[in-house]
């Protein structure tokens, strides 16, 4: 009887837990397999649009390549990521070590202030913003991308590594500090190696907003050179009311993978950054 | 080893006065301990000098040196956390080493002093774990251990015994003890446990409400409070605190005892009435109040178990404490006033 209602319950949990794999797995498959279709396959209506009905081809992939600027468009992503997550540590970490540790009643209001700078929408900013870059000649240029992206990293970041800072015992500093250690010294050799999945957590996040960001980038750049695959894949590949839906996919497959695997392999991490705060 | 005074010593938080003008100096090699309830600002005294808290005012010396603006890690003080505070990240052996690393002693011989300082406390074995993998006992150990491995010239611990269950307490107690007097360092010493207090300290400093209520040798704080705080917050069961007129007349449980057992000449005798009586084994506690002229006050009487004397709650007795073992504390300010006839 009760082997019975274990059973049950494992059945619903499975079930529930395949209905949101599929759902989120979902857009995945569809990009691998759009990626690989021919056109003739994706386009007619009689075909089972889940499966080859047409053996599968590697063109879409070479237009894809070789055709356009995807390769300098990934080029440049990963150049913007790099940077904007170099910026957003040196820029983050001092705030929120000093808003964790000294601004004491001030320092959660001020945090939560920081964030709901994060919360103002790009659509609303990119006005100004455009005007700055274009004061400063950064028009055309992926630095007007590692300038701006920061206003959006370094607030949300700050905040999240309030929280990993403040989990961190002052004991724990004020003993390095004892033992030998400047407050800076104890910054570098005690705070931040206990905060590396927090330091972890804001690379990873830094890069990937960056990756997805559009209407900056839609608004800065419009030289095919400093083009990032957000906006890039988009404009090239899409003329008029004409979606190159082969080459569309392969590029967004391709800049996924990359992210794919770094969240796989530091998941562990991410959500033991996440929850920290709240077990400690 | 070195001499450690503070003078005038200030420290607001806010608008909360955690230290009132303490003054105190530890002499070289003493081991000096802060006793007072939990709130009076023993933590903070230590801090402020170890140097990780600034004063609002008042200096700190060591070695007849002021040091307010010599920051922690130069004033060469090792300090134990409450929370010990290892470096969860570190092994054992780097734990110990760290200060060592800091001050860049030569690898080599660090790694013999980490070794000795481990072998000193009986860690040896548990060198390659991490703090999350002790038991409270062995952390306070590394700890310890962790302070002593440079020789610092002054200790500053903060209730490092106060986690450790109550038998490990009392060997952990005697071991810290003899390591001091072996190592002769001076030593500041901060617990709310006066029993801790009375076996450890050469000399204890009682504190309350962030200001110094007495300073002296364990015997002469329990035998001589300076006021009533002391007396009521030493020995247990504490000081008995009688009103008599515009005074209180005080008197240690272990000394109101039946009249039949103190010299009749120079005692003074009272009839107890007796509301209530523990066994304890070693001995009795006899709680009760005073009749007579007494005000209704509740004493405690402390009787031994080779006291024979039936006692039962709800009836009276001749009790008396001889005269010389009674003391006299000012109703008004509670300080102890000399003499006196009750
Ligand atoms: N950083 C601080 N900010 C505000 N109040 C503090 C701070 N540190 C200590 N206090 C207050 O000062 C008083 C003394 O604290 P502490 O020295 O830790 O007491 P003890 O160690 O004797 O228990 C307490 O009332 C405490 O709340
Ligand atoms: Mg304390």
């Amino acid at each position: 009887m009760a082997g019975i209602r274990k059973t049950a319950r494992r059945a619903t949990l499975y079930g529930r837990l395949s209905a949101f794999v599929v759902f989120s797995a979902f857009p995945f498959y569809w990009m691998v397999i759009a990626t690989f279709k021919r056109d003739h396959d994706l386009y007619a209506p009689a075909n089972n649009p889940f499966v080859f009905n047409e053996p599968p081809t590697l063109d879409h992939l070479r237009t894809l390549l070789f055709d356009t600027h995807f390769l300098t468009y990934l080029g440049n992503t990963f150049r913007v990521g790099l940077a904007v997550s170099a910026i957003t540590l040196l820029l983050a970490v001092p705030a929120a070590y000093s808003l964790a540790r000294w601004a004491k009643r001030w320092g959660e209001a001020l945090g939560i202030g920081i964030f709901l700078t994060y919360l103002v929408p790009s659509t609303i900013l990119f006005l100004p913003l455009s005007r700055f870059t274009a004061g400063w000649g950064l028009q055309n240029s992926l630095w007007s991308l590692i300038l701006v992206y920061p206003t959006f990293t370094v607030p949300f970041c700050t905040w999240l590594l309030m929280g990993f800072f403040k989990a961190i015992p002052r004991d724990i500093e004020e003993q390095a500090m004892v033992d030998g250690l400047s407050r800076l010294g104890a910054l570098v050799r005690v705070v931040l190696p206990l905060s590396i999945s927090g330091l972890l957590t804001v690379v990873v996040f830094s890069f990937t907003l960056s990756m997805h960001e559009f209407i900056y980038a839609l608004t800065f750049i419009s030289d095919s050179a400093a083009k990032t695959v957000s906006i890039g894949v988009p404009t090239e590949l899409v003329r008029g009311d004409v979606f190159q839906w082969g080459p569309l996919m392969a590029g967004a497959l391709i800049a996924s993978i990359p992210v794919a695997v770094v969240y796989t392999f530091f998941l562990d991490r991410f959500v033991s950054g996440f929850t920290m705060g709240a077990v400690k | 080893m070195a001499r450690v005074e503070v003078r005038g010593l200030s420290k607001r938080f806010g608008g909360f006065q955690a230290l009132d003008e303490v003054g105190l100096t530890a002499r070289e090699g003493e081991f000096l301990v802060l006793l007072g309830p939990s709130g009076c600002g023993k933590t903070t005294l230590l801090r402020l000098i170890a140097g990780i808290e600034e004063p609002s005012r008042g200096e700190v010396l060591i070695d007849g040196r002021v040091v307010n603006d010599v920051p922690p890690r130069l004033r060469n003080v090792a300090m134990v956390f409450q929370s010990y505070a290892l470096y969860p990240h570190m092994t054992v052996r780097e734990n110990i080493g760290f200060p060592l690393k800091m001050h860049h002693i030569p690898k080599a011989a660090a790694a013999g002093k980490v070794e000795e300082a481990a072998g000193m406390f009986g860690i040896g074995g548990l060198l390659d774990r991490r703090p999350r993998e002790l038991s409270g006992g062995e952390r306070q150990r590394v700890a310890l251990a962790r302070a002593v491995v440079r020789n610092p010239s002054v200790f500053l611990l903060d209730e490092p015994l106060s986690n450790l269950d109550a038998k490990l307490r009392v060997s952990a107690r005697e071991e810290l003890r003899r390591f001091q007097r072996r190592i002769g360092v001076t030593t500041i010493y901060v617990t709310h446990d006066q029993v801790e207090a009375m076996g450890l300290g050469d000399r204890i400093v009682v504190m309350n409400r962030g200001s110094i209520r007495q300073v002296g040798e364990p015997r002469e704080i329990y035998e001589r409070p300076a006021d009533t705080f002391v007396a009521g917050f030493i020995g247990s069961p504490p000081m008995n605190l009688v009103e008599q007129g515009d005074r209180l007349v005080g008197f240690r449980p272990e000394r109101f005892l039946p009249a039949a057992l103190t010299p009749k000449a120079d005692a003074v005798a009272w009839s107890f009435d007796v509301t209530w009586v523990e066994d304890l084994g070693a001995e009795r506690l006899v709680y009760g109040t005073l009749g007579g002229k007494a005000s209704e006050g509740r004493v405690v009487s402390r009787i031994p178990a080779s006291v024979p004397i039936a006692i039962e709650a709800g009836r009276a007795y001749p009790f008396s404490v001889d005269r010389v073992d009674l003391r006299w504390f000012d109703r008004a300010t509670g300080l102890r006033t000399e003499g006196g006839a009750p």
